[in-house]
Formats: C-alpha cells, sequence, structure tokens
C-alpha cells in the first residue's frame, strides 16, 4: 500500500504521459523485473519499450538498473543514483540488477527498433551491428517498419541486412529466394555465410527415404562419398542392423576365451589363420559365449536393402536451389579471380626465371658453354647488395647503388673466369661444365667462410613493401612487380644492345660464324669476355632482385641454377625470344600444376621436370631452335 | 687371355687383394685390430664410390656421354636392397612382439604391424605397392638390378633417339636425378620421404654378428664387386665394342655414317654403367646405414664426375684411383683431423677451406692435367703423348680434339 502511494506520488510529479505509462508498466511488473527469467520476460521488456523506457533497459542490459532500499528502480551513475522515472537523486544503498546475459540479449534485441529510428547515426550504426552480430527472426520485422535511414550509406546497410535476413528468417519462401536472387553476384562473406546454414544436410539412412525431405542427393554404398563401412556404420547408429565385428574386437574377445590352449574347439597354434579365428568365434557365438556377428554377406545384404541420402534441414527445394546456385556462381567468379591470380604469379615467376637465365642464355648462346657458377654469380650479386645495405643506411639509395655495383663486381669476376679458365677450354664444353662446377663450389664455399652459412636479410625499401592488389582474390606483391619491370627493361636493353650497337652487330656475327667474323677484323675472344662479362652482370643484377623476397645465403643458386638450365634448354640459345618462351613455359608450367596438387610443390617440380624431358624429344633444339651454321656445332 | 692382354689388370688386382689381406689383418674382427671398424666401413664404401667411379668412367671416358646424374642409379640400388634390409629387420622385431601374444598372429596381422613400424614417421599405415615384394631378398636382388637398368634404359632411348647429346645430354641428366630425388622427397612417395630407409647396417638373421665382422664381410664383398667390374670394363673395353664406343665419343657422325646403330650402341654402354652404379649403390648403403633423397640430388653425381676427372678419364684404374683419392682425402679434410694451417694472421681450417682447394684443384686439374692422376702413371711408364696443341679432328667446331681424343 505504502508502495502504491509512494508511486501515485512519483506520477503526480513527474509530468509527461509517457512517463506515466511507464511508471505503471515498471510498478506492474517490479517483481519479474527484479527477477528475471529469460522465458517470461519476453513480454515485460516489449511492454516497457512500447512505454518509451529505452533508457532503463539500456541501463538494465549495462547492469546499471538497481533497486534502492525503498523499493523504487534506480539507475546507478558513476556519482551516484537516480530515480528511473523522474531522475531525481536517489539517496542510500542501491542493490544493482544482474540479469543474465539471456534476458540482456532479449533487451538488446527490443531496444533495436528504437535504437533503428534514433536521430544519432552513431546510435543506428551500432543497432545494425548488434543485428548483423546476432541475427535473429524478430528482427527482421524491426529492420522492415524502421522508418527510412536518411543517412544514404547507413540505408544501404540496413537493406543488405535486410535481405540477409530475410534469407534466413522470411516465412515466405518466394520472399527468400527473391532475396537470395537481389545479391546478383555479390560475394561478400556475410551473404556466403547466410547461404550456407540453408545448404546444411544431414546424412540419413532407411529402408525407404522420406517422402516429403528435400533430398540433396542420394547416395550408393561403395563409393567415394559413401564408403561401405561408413554406410554400414549409419544403419547401425539408426539400430537397423547389429554392429559387425572388428579384427581387434575378435582377437580380443578370442583371446579372453582361450582355455587349454584352444578357443571354440580350435587349438591356438591354428588361429594365425583368419579363416580358423572365423571358425573359432562361431563356435564361442553359438555357445552363447559372445555376441553373434554380421557376417560380411550379411552386411552386404543390409547395405542393399537399405536406401542413404543427404536431406536438407531447409524443407523447400526452391530456396534451396536459388541458395546451390548463388554458391555455384560465386565459386565461379571466385575461381576465375583465382586463375587470374595464379596467372599474375605465373608471369612474376616467369620474370624471376627470366632474369636468372638470360645471363646463361647468352653466354650459352654465343660461346655454347654452360657456365655452372651461374647461379654463384647470382648469390655474389645478392651478397654485394647486402654489403652495399650495410655500408647505405638509406635503402632507396643503397638499392640504387647495389644494382650498378652487383653488375660491376659479378662482370669483373665473368671476364676474370673467362680470362682464367673458359678461355683455355675453348670448344671443349662438356670440360668448361665441369671447370667452372669447381669454381663453383669453391665460390659457394667461400661465401660460407666470409658471411657465414646464416641468412643475411636483403631489405627491400618501404616503398617495394606491401602489395598490388584488384578486388580480394587477386593480388601481388610490389615486389614482384619490381622485378616484372626489372625484367623487362633487361628484355628492352638487350634487344637494343644486339640490334642497334656495333658491340650487338659483332656478338652476332661471332655467334653465326666465328671463323668469318675474325677474317672481318673482329676478334671473337675480345667479343666472347665482353658477353661474358654482360651475361655475368646480369645474374648479378638477377640475384640483387632475388635477394629482395628470399633469404640470401651461400646456396642461394641452388635453387635457381636447375631452373636457369631448363629455361635455356626449352627456349633454345642464342634467342632472346626463346628464353622468354621458355621462361614463361617452365613458370607457367610451375604454377599450374601447383594449382592443380596444392601444397605440394616437390610433387609440381618434379611433374615440371618430367615434362620437361619429354618436350625435348619433340623439340631437341628449344622453342626457338638456333639457325646457320652454328647449330651445327 | 685378357691378363695376357692387359698386363696392368694382373697389377691392379694384386693390389686390390694385397689391400684387403691388408685391411682384415688390421680389422678388429680378424686381426691386431689397429684400424678401427668405422675406418673399415669408411674403406668399404669408399671401394664402392670406386666402382660407381668405373661405371661413370665407361659413359662419359669411353663413350663420351657426361651423365651428371649416374648417383641417382646408386642411390636407388640402394633404395632396393634398403627395402629388404628394413623390412626384414622389421619382420623379425614385429613377430618377436606379436609372437609373445597369446594368440599367434594372422599374416594381414603382421603386415599391418611391419607397416605401423615403417611408415609410422610419415604418418602413414599401409604398405605401398612398391613394397609388396620387400619381403624376399632374391626379387630385391633382382630389383638392385632391373629398376636402375630400366630407368636407364628408358630414360636413354628417349634421349639418344632424339639425338639429344654434349651439354643438352648432361643437363637432361641432370634434371632426371634431380626430378627423381624431389619425388622420393615426398611422404607418399612409399620411401619415407626425407627420413629415407635407416637402421640399414643391422643384417637381418645376423643381429648376433657383431658390426667388426660384418663391415669386413662388407669390404670383401665390395672389393670383389671391384674386381669383377674392373675385369668386365677392361673385357667390354678391349674388345670391338670398345673400339666402337671410343669411337662414338670421337666422332658420333662418321660412325654412324660407318653404319654402325650409335644409339643402341649408346644404350648399352648407358645402361650397363647403370647397372653397375646400382650394384656399388647396394654394396655401399648397408655399410653406410642410412639412404634418403638427398643422396641423389645432381650434385653427388657431378662430384663422380669430378672424381674420374682427377683420376684421369678414359682409363679405367684412372677412375678407380679418383675416387678413392679424392674421397679419402675428402673424409681426412672434413673430418677435422687435419692439421690448421698458419698463414700469417690467418688460421686456414681444412673443415672452412677444403671445398675450396676441391674446387680450384679440379679446375686446375681440367685445365693443366686433362689426363688427372693417370698421367703420373703414364710418366713413369714412359707414355708420352705428342704435343700436337690439340688441334681439331673433325671439320665442324664440335669435334673433339686430339689431346682428348687419344686418352
Amino acid at each position: 500500500m505504502r508502495r502504491l502511494l509512494t508511486l501515485l506520488l512519483t506520477l503526480l510529479l513527474a509530468g509527461p504521459l509517457a512517463a506515466q505509462d511507464l511508471g505503471t508498466v515498471l510498478a506492474t511488473h517490479h517483481a519479474e523485473i527484479t527477477q528475471p527469467s529469460r522465458q517470461t520476460i519476453g513480454p515485460v521488456i516489449e511492454a516497457v519499450a512500447k512505454a518509451g523506457g529505452a533508457e532503463v533497459l539500456a541501463a538494465w542490459a549495462e547492469r546499471r538498473l538497481g533497486v534502492a532500499d525503498d523499493g523504487r528502480l534506480a539507475i546507478v551513475h558513476e556519482g551516484g543514483a537516480e530515480d528511473a522515472l523522474t531522475g531525481a537523486p536517489v539517496a542510500g544503498k542501491v542493490k544493482t540488477l544482474r540479469p543474465n546475459s539471456g534476458v540482456r540479449s532479449l533487451i538488446a534485441a527490443a531496444l533495436v527498433p528504437a535504437q533503428l529510428g534514433d536521430p544519432d547515426p552513431a546510435t543506428r550504426a551500432a543497432a545494425l551491428d548488434a543485428i548483423a552480430r546476432a541475427p535473429d527472426a524478430g528482427q527482421l520485422a524491426a529492420l522492415r517498419d524502421a522508418p527510412a535511414d536518411p543517412d544514404p550509406a547507413l540505408a544501404a546497410r540496413r537493406d543488405r541486412l535486410q535481405r540477409l535476413l530475410a534469407i534466413r528468417f522470411d516465412p515466405d519462401p518466394a520472399a527468400r529466394t527473391a532475396a537470395i536472387d537481389s545479391f546478383g553476384t555479390d560475394t561478400g562473406a556475410d551473404f556466403q555465410a547466410a547461404l550456407n546454414p540453408l545448404l546444411a544436410t544431414s546424412r540419413v539412412a532407411g529402408p525407404a527415404l522420406p517422402a516429403d525431405a528435400n533430398i540433396a542427393r542420394e547416395l550408393t554404398p561403395g563409393t567415394d562419398d559413401l564408403p561401405a563401412a561408413d554406410a554400414y556404420r549409419l544403419l547401425v547408429e539408426a539400430g537397423l542392423v547389429p554392429a559387425r565385428l572388428t579384427d581387434a574386437e575378435q582377437r580380443a574377445a578370442l583371446t579372453a576365451h582361450a582355455k587349454n590352449g584352444a578357443v571354440g574347439g580350435v587349438p591356438v597354434a591354428e588361429l594365425s589363420d583368419p579363416a580358423r579365428r572365423d571358425a573359432a568365434y562361431d563356435a564361442l557365438a553359438a555357445q552363447g559365449l559372445v555376441p553373434a556377428a554380421a557376417t560380411a554377406a550379411e552386411a552386404d545384404a543390409a547395405l542393399a536393402a537399405h536406401r542413404f541420402a543427404d536431406i536438407y534441414a531447409e524443407p523447400d527445394p526452391a530456396v534451396t536451389d536459388a541458395a546451390r546456385g548463388a554458391l555455384r556462381a560465386m565459386a565461379l567468379r571466385e575461381g576465375a579471380a583465382r586463375t587470374a591470380d595464379m596467372a599474375l604469379d605465373a608471369i612474376s615467376l616467369a620474370s624471376i626465371y627470366f632474369l636468372a637465365a638470360i645471363g646463361l642464355a647468352i653466354t650459352f648462346g654465343v660461346m655454347g658453354v654452360i657456365n655452372m657458377a651461374h647461379g654463384e654469380f647470382i648469390m655474389m650479386g645478392a651478397y654485394t647488395g647486402y654489403v652495399v645495405q650495410t655500408l647505405i643506411a638509406n635503402r632507396t639509395l643503397s638499392l640504387i647503388v647495389a644494382l650498378p655495383a652487383a653488375f660491376l663486381v659479378t662482370a669483373l669476376a665473368g671476364v676474370v673466369l673467362y680470362r682464367l679458365v673458359i678461355r683455355r677450354l675453348a670448344r671443349r664444353p662438356l670440360e668448361t661444365l665441369l671447370a667452372t662446377f669447381g669454381v663453383s663450389i669453391a665460390l659457394q664455399q667461400i661465401a660460407k667462410n666470409i658471411f657465414g652459412t646464416q641468412a643475411r636479410p636483403l631489405t627491400a625499401p618501404a616503398w617495394l613493401e606491401g602489395s598490388v592488389g584488384w578486388g580480394e582474390a587477386i593480388s601481388i606483391s610490389t615486389i614482384r612487380v619490381a622485378i616484372l619491370v626489372l625484367a623487362l627493361l633487361f628484355l628492352a636493353l638487350f634487344l637494343v644492345v644486339m640490334n642497334r650497337t656495333r658491340l650487338g652487330l659483332q656478338v652476332r656475327a661471332v655467334m653465326q660464324n666465328p671463323g668469318m667474323a675474325a677474317s672481318m677484323g673482329i676478334s671473337p675472344e675480345r667479343i666472347a669476355m665482353l658477353t661474358f662479362g654482360l651475361g655475368s652482370g646480369i645474374a648479378g643484377i638477377a640475384g640483387v632482385a632475388i635477394g629482395l623476397f628470399a633469404k640470401v645465403t651461400s646456396e642461394l643458386g641452388n635453387d635457381y641454377i636447375v631452373q636457369s638450365f631448363m629455361t635455356v634448354v626449352v627456349g633454345g640459345v642464342g634467342n632472346i625470344w626463346g628464353t622468354l618462351a621458355g621462361a614463361a613455359l617452365i613458370g607457367g608450367l610451375q604454377k599450374g600444376i601447383e594449382v592443380l596438387n596444392p601444397g605440394n610443390t616437390l610433387a609440381a617440380q618434379t611433374f615440371m621436370i618430367l615434362f620437361i624431358i619429354v618436350f625435348i624429344q619433340f623439340r631437341p633444339r628449344g622453342i626457338i631452335p638456333q639457325r646457320g651454321r652454328a647449330a651445327a656445332a | 687371355m685378357l691378363i695376357r692382354r692387359h698386363p696392368a689388370l694382373l697389377t691392379a688386382l694384386a693390389i686390390l687383394a694385397l689391400f684387403t689381406l691388408t685391411v682384415t689383418l688390421m680389422s678388429e674382427a680378424y686381426g691386431s685390430g689397429a684400424l678401427a671398424t668405422s675406418t673399415v666401413k669408411l674403406l668399404g664404401k669408399t671401394l664402392c664410390l670406386a666402382l660407381a667411379a668405373l661405371a661413370m668412367d665407361l659413359v662419359w671416358g669411353y663413350a663420351g656421354i657426361l651423365s651428371l646424374g649416374h648417383m641417382a642409379f646408386f642411390a636407388l640400388g640402394g633404395y632396393m636392397i634398403g627395402q629388404w634390409l628394413m623390412y626384414a629387420r622389421t619382420a623379425e622385431i614385429v613377430g618377436r612382439t606379436l609372437a609373445a601374444a597369446p594368440i599367434p598372429p594372422t599374416p594381414a596381422e603382421l603386415r599391418d604391424g611391419i607397416a605401423g613400424q615403417i611408415f609410422g614417421v610419415v604418418g602413414s599405415a599401409d604398405l605401398p605397392w612398391s613394397w609388396s615384394l620387400a619381403g624376399s631378398l632374391p626379387a630385391q636382388l633382382v630389383l638392385v638390378l632391373a629398376v636402375p637398368g630400366l630407368l636407364a634404359l628408358g630414360f636413354g632411348w628417349l634421349a639418344f633417339r632424339s639425338r639429344v647429346n654434349g651439354v643438352y645430354l648432361s643437363i637432361l641428366t641432370q634434371a632426371m636425378t634431380l626430378a627423381l630425388a624431389l619425388w622420393l622427397f615426398q611422404n607418399d612417395a612409399g620411401f619415407r620421404g626425407n627420413n629415407g630407409l635407416s637402421g640399414l647396417q643391422n643384417i637381418p638373421g645376423q643381429a648376433h654378428v657383431p658390426q667388426s665382422v660384418i663391415a669386413v664381410r662388407f669390404l670383401w664383398g665390395s672389393a670383389f664387386a671391384l674386381a669383377c667390374g674392373f675385369l668386365l670394363a677392361t673385357w667390354i673395353t678391349g674388345g670391338k665394342f670398345g673400339s666402337v664406343i671410343r669411337a662414338i665419343r670421337d666422332d658420333e657422325t662418321r660412325v654412324r655414317f660407318l653404319g654402325y646403330p650409335v644409339e643402341t650402341f649408346k644404350l648399352a654402354v648407358f645402361t650397363l654403367s647403370a647397372m653397375i652404379c646400382a650394384v656399388a649403390g647396394a654394396l655401399y648403403y648397408p655399410q653406410a646405414g642410412i639412404i634418403n633423397p638427398a643422396e641423389m640430388m645432381p650434385i653427388a653425381s657431378i662430384y663422380l664426375a669430378v672424381w674420374v676427372a682427377i683420376g684421369g678419364r678414359g682409363r679405367i684404374y684412372g677412375a678407380v684411383i679418383g675416387a678413392i683419392a679424392v674421397s679419402l682425402l675428402s673424409s681426412w679434410f672434413t673430418g677435422g683431423r687435419a692439421p690448421d694451417l698458419r698463414l700469417g694472421g690467418y688460421t686456414v681450417h681444412w673443415v672452412d677451406w677444403w671445398q675450396v682447394l676441391l674446387g680450384l684443384g679440379f679446375v686446375a686439374v681440367t685445365l693443366f692435367v686433362p689426363r688427372g692422376l693417370s698421367s703420373i702413371w703414364d710418366a713413369t711408364a714412359g707414355l708420352r703423348h705428342p704435343a700436337r696443341r690439340g688441334a681439331d679432328l673433325g671439320p665442324d667446331a664440335g669435334a673433339l680434339q686430339e689431346r682428348e681424343a687419344e686418352a
């Protein structure tokens, strides 16, 4: 009675009409509010929300609503507490209410319609976030009923959310399929997340399939989709057939019943034969000592007598068809994007191989010798880049210095190698190959002695970090783009040098016919030395480029030398376009096989090498074979 | 007959027999014990490497095919014998464990137990099809010859038929061994991935025999195989077949025009040499105890070529000497037993610098002593080669030079 009086008093004091309603509601449901239960609190929250008690609900959900000593509901602040209705300060102790998470989520849901109409865009955005986080059927109506959002971005978000909820919760199948169709070519993760539950299936087995079920597909036992053992397990789980006996169980049962050197009349010594084991088990089963087990024939008969299927949880076929169609279209578009991404990767790999192989191709083309130390020249270039970087702190500047420095160092090394070794082994290609291999192991070990075995970092400048991308699936790191540009640059440089300069003319002359070139006043030896230096120098630059994304170790060259050989051999010697084609073929092939056989680069490389061995059968001189007299060598 | 035509053969065999006898008398098992068992194993392995080098010399020194993938055949031989060693040994252990159970195991249980033991490390419990013969020693011994032989036959047929030769062929053989190694590195290839096969030094059924005795027996076996290889190589290269393959090396086109089936000759010598290599590998790996795919990475085969080149290609004893000298020196230098060299302010640790020495030494041998160590023998025997400054034998730039050709 006293409580009613205070209530009346407060009602008189507090003016607004809404507050009066709220006061009544709060008073009516006082007990339920202080002791809420998830099952029964729903209508109460709805009533409070209708009466305009958004502030009270918010405080309740945040555990700031409490009961004062005199029974009034109060909202607790940092400073103190005030009356939930009037806002008057409340003295004395306030016991805060602690609604559980279930109740709080109901409160949050009830707050949504009010929040969607809130003048503050931040509140409206927060309401949308809350729905997206925990969508349920009730919010669909709220989303539809709420007044139009003035902010176009929020309006679009709300519309999208409303359609997503419609896919999942709209009672009308036509509305759901319409909502699915409305997404068109969208590949958003939230759209996928809305579609996937629709296609959830469960596997059933029975003498006949349920007539009204939305069947995804019927399964035949003994296929890859449903191995016979799994199918039989389904039947056992459904209680339709007795369990089969595993070998281990049979063994355990026989061991348990072994008596006097025999089991079920069969001597233990004979039990190494599976047929005798079955006989012994049958004997035990006949005595009732062990449960009878289904034989293989019975199991097969049971499988044949039952039908198996995946059944959608969603009963309407129109909806599942629409969802499946949308997902399939999405997978197709993603596949296309991935293919584009793979093509980018392949181009990038091809440009690396091209850069690594171009020097080799030059020396092989001009002199017909394979330089096994080529990989070590790549390594030398990478280490030059590293040394330059330790000397110059600015990374951009150090990279600009490192490229010509690497070219000079390796070109010089190439010239020295030519003068000391290769010139003396002229026209003995196999011995040149082995001698340069000797140089290669010596250089590798020297690098190991100087720089140690651990990997040295060659850090790219900040503007080369990160990646360039289009959409979600297609992206390529900036360094790789830079390498591609570098490779194109060298292709252009090579073409200009070969076709537009005097040196190029002389190189081509020596390549085609050394004897004739010599009689025209060209020194083949000098040309060979220069081209060898040029080829080695390009290897050094390739080394800097490779070092930017791979770790610089003394074995860096090993990783690229075989691929470089392949590039040259497949492409054909003495022609830059051949090298380009070879690099493109090998890079594309390697990526292509990796895609077909994901996560297994070893297999990819194996198959690539096998392909090359077969390829050489049909084009022994490469894609673009060398012509003219030199080809006969 | 053979010995009368090749008196050096008798010397070589005598030296080999003397060596084997000396090592036996100094071993722990049959003699004074001056040589540790590990040293006996090292010497036995070196004899196997010498046999592989001899096979390499047949294809490179005599037929002019620089194969940079010969260690693939060597390792394949090791894998084939390793399968039996590992399977039979595991079968013994698993059989003993299962025999302790109250009920004797079925053959299927025994198989599953063995498969689980062998393939547990690669997360599999099934025996791959490639192991279906692993339980039988005769079958695996046949495979030691058959698998590398068929591989060489198939590869050689493809390569020689399309006239791939010279540097191209070398690169292609290198690609072959790399592809094989990469394939074996996969766990699901059925050969335990990069774990390889291990415990090969334990001979099934010989658990009671100490390792020192096994080491000496393998040394005898290796020496016998090397002697057989020596005889076979001498017989082949000394006859008409040898003349033809040397002619192919010096001018392939001319031999073809004379009507010889060049491809068949090349294929025969390539396959034979692969099989000799496989035998060497099958004797090598039980002494090494472990084999993994890293053994057939291209670098190993290039080293084989280096040994032959240093020893002196084109002569059988050259290859053998080269392999023995370089591999023993290698293990001496890298074993840390070589004394450090003080050069002013810098101390040369041979562990770090041996590779440099080997590489540069090899370049020097190629440049200045193309006949390798065997030129020492030539000098002692008073053999002098006319210095013709290496004029071309044939009309075109690809023809070999006299200096190489007469070797």
